[in-house]
């Protein structure tokens, strides 16, 4: 309740004016303190985004795809777009959903390591702790109200682990042996498991570099926002190594038997 | 000192009729007390080494390192009180990191060493706190290749090839002059870094002491890190003997 008087309003009786509210001209200021409090916007929506991520365990450690377009609405505006970063020694993390709040995160990572770098004591976050600290990122800035716009797949090998996970806009966390966002969640995951699932110690890596590229493949076939030119990485026990941008060969053939694609009038 | 009982050095905010401030004289009296510090600004890179005075057995090895890492490409070894050495670290990343931010780039040591110098300087202003008790030696290989500075308690800091400070400092200083810097590589910096801290040693007053080095280079991908196990142990015993050979 509002324990003002005075901003109680006429009294209904005007006869009657029992606490002597009215009219008062000097009113207690009670309207938000801030008066930029309108002006403050959060992000309602991804603006220049990126499609699916990849990732799947194998035998000698993860593997993570992602092609190399950011998207302005439907307008494939940047073609030639890293969005696989790795982060120390032993984890990559691939971003979907906004780039501009991707290349924030990738600030504050960056950040994160050199301050971890200086501390001296010859210990490297690995990819469980960026994990873990991603996911922390990501729910604070939703709990404010204005999420980092993000689907992001972290993947890696410390001390003969490999470690795989995703984390969200909403600070959503969860592990699997083979991962997948955006459409990629629906058009390829099913396939990554039936390939996957049971055999993440026996895919070997050309075995695992065959799947991803031929997912990629079927994404760009079915997904409008996607692109015929991708990157792999991988995280072993060497470390990681991102591979540099691959062309899908892809085959048109069947297109102008499809109605309303070819030269076909009716 | 004649100046001791006038009332001249009770604050670092007053002047002597000579023009001299005590409490920084005092400081850099703390600074000349401690174990020699020594940096090298090589061919190709950047050597640290630092005669660590171990005043108690039960110390555990190793621990209080005196060299310490401000930003991947930057390291720094302090001579003086080991707590200001801290201090000017922490605040040197904080400098870093605020460089980092602003321009999206990895900061130039002259800019760092600027921002660091005028910090030590704003403790030689108020009557309220007192100047730092260390030297600074920081170096880094930035986009102008390998650069050198001690930032002293005054808040001077001067740029150097080779630099010296603490106990040694006299010594150390004659043995660099004696180097041909600009000439040397990094790996064989380190050799010459750890036979002059254990030249400068004086066994007499003090008894034990661990030597600390660390290296900016090529070989450490310009990245500042503790020189490799390996070689800090061959380095060292290459000392000894030289020592031993000199006596």
């Amino acid at each position: 309740m509002d324990h003002f008087p005075t901003n109680w309003g006429r009294p209904r009786n005007d006869a009657q004016d029992l606490y002597n509210t009215y009219p008062l001209h000097q009113r207690p200021n009670n309207t938000p303190k801030d008066v930029f409090a309108d002006g403050v916007q959060r992000t309602q929506q991804p603006i220049v985004t990126g499609t699916s991520i990849l990732a799947i365990l194998y035998k000698d450690g993860i593997m993570m795809a992602a092609d190399t377009l950011a998207s302005y609405g439907s307008l494939s505006r940047f073609k030639t777009i890293q969005r696989l970063q790795s982060v120390g020694e032993n984890t990559v993390i691939g971003a979907s959903g906004d780039m501009s709040d991707f290349q924030y995160v990738q600030s504050i990572l960056e950040e994160l390591m050199i301050e971890e770098f200086t501390a001296n004591d010859q210990n490297e976050l690995g990819p469980a702790e960026i994990h873990e600290y991603l996911s922390r990122v990501y729910y604070a800035r939703r709990s404010k109200m204005n999420p980092l716009w993000n689907s992001v797949l972290v993947g890696g090998k410390k001390d003969g682990k490999r470690f795989l996970a995703y984390v969200d806009l909403l600070g959503t966390t969860y592990s699997a042996s083979t991962l997948a966002t955006g459409y990629g969640a629906y058009i390829a995951l099913p396939l990554l498991r039936s390939a996957v699932e049971g055999r993440e110690d026996e895919l070997t890596e050309e075995q695992a570099q065959k799947l991803l590229t031929d997912c990629m493949r079927v994404l760009f076939y079915r997904d409008a926002r996607s692109l015929d030119k991708f990157q792999i990485a991988k995280v072993t026990d060497e470390g990681v190594v991102i591979s540099d941008p691959i062309k899908l060969d892809t085959t048109w053939g069947f297109a102008e038997k499809i109605r309303g694609y070819g030269p076909q009038t009716q | 000192m004649t100046s001791i009982g006038t009332g001249y050095d009770l604050s670092a905010s007053t002047y002597s009729p000579d023009g001299r401030i005590f409490q920084v004289e005092y400081a850099n009296k703390a600074v000349e007390n401690s174990g020699t510090v020594i940096g090298l600004k090589v061919k190709d890179g950047i050597v640290f080494a630092v005669e660590k005075l171990i005043h108690s057995k039960l110390l555990v090895p190793e621990a209080n390192k005196r060299i310490q890492t401000i930003d991947r490409h930057i390291g720094m070894a302090t001579a003086g009180y080991l707590a200001d050495g801290r201090q000017i670290a922490n605040r040197a990343r904080d400098e870093a990191s605020n460089y980092r931010e602003t321009y999206r780039t990895p900061p130039p040591l002259t800019e760092l060493v600027t921002r660091l110098r005028l910090y030590v300087q704003a403790y030689t202003l108020y009557s309220s706190v007192r100047p730092f008790g260390c030297s600074t030696v920081i170096g880094a290989i930035d986009k102008n290749g390998p650069s050198l500075y001690v930032v002293e308690p005054s808040g001077i800091a001067y740029g150097y090839n080779g630099a010296a400070v603490g106990k040694g400092r006299q010594l150390a200083k004659t043995e660099l002059e004696k180097l041909k810097l600009s000439e040397l590589t990094t790996r064989e910096a380190v050799f010459e870094a750890a036979r002059i801290i254990y030249l400068v040693h004086d066994d007499a007053k003090e008894k034990e002491f661990e030597l600390e080095m660390s290296w900016i280079g090529d070989e450490s991908g310009g990245i500042h890190l503790p020189v490799p196990k390996d070689l800090h142990q061959e380095a060292e015993q290459k000392a000894k003997d030289a020592l031993e050979n000199f006596d």
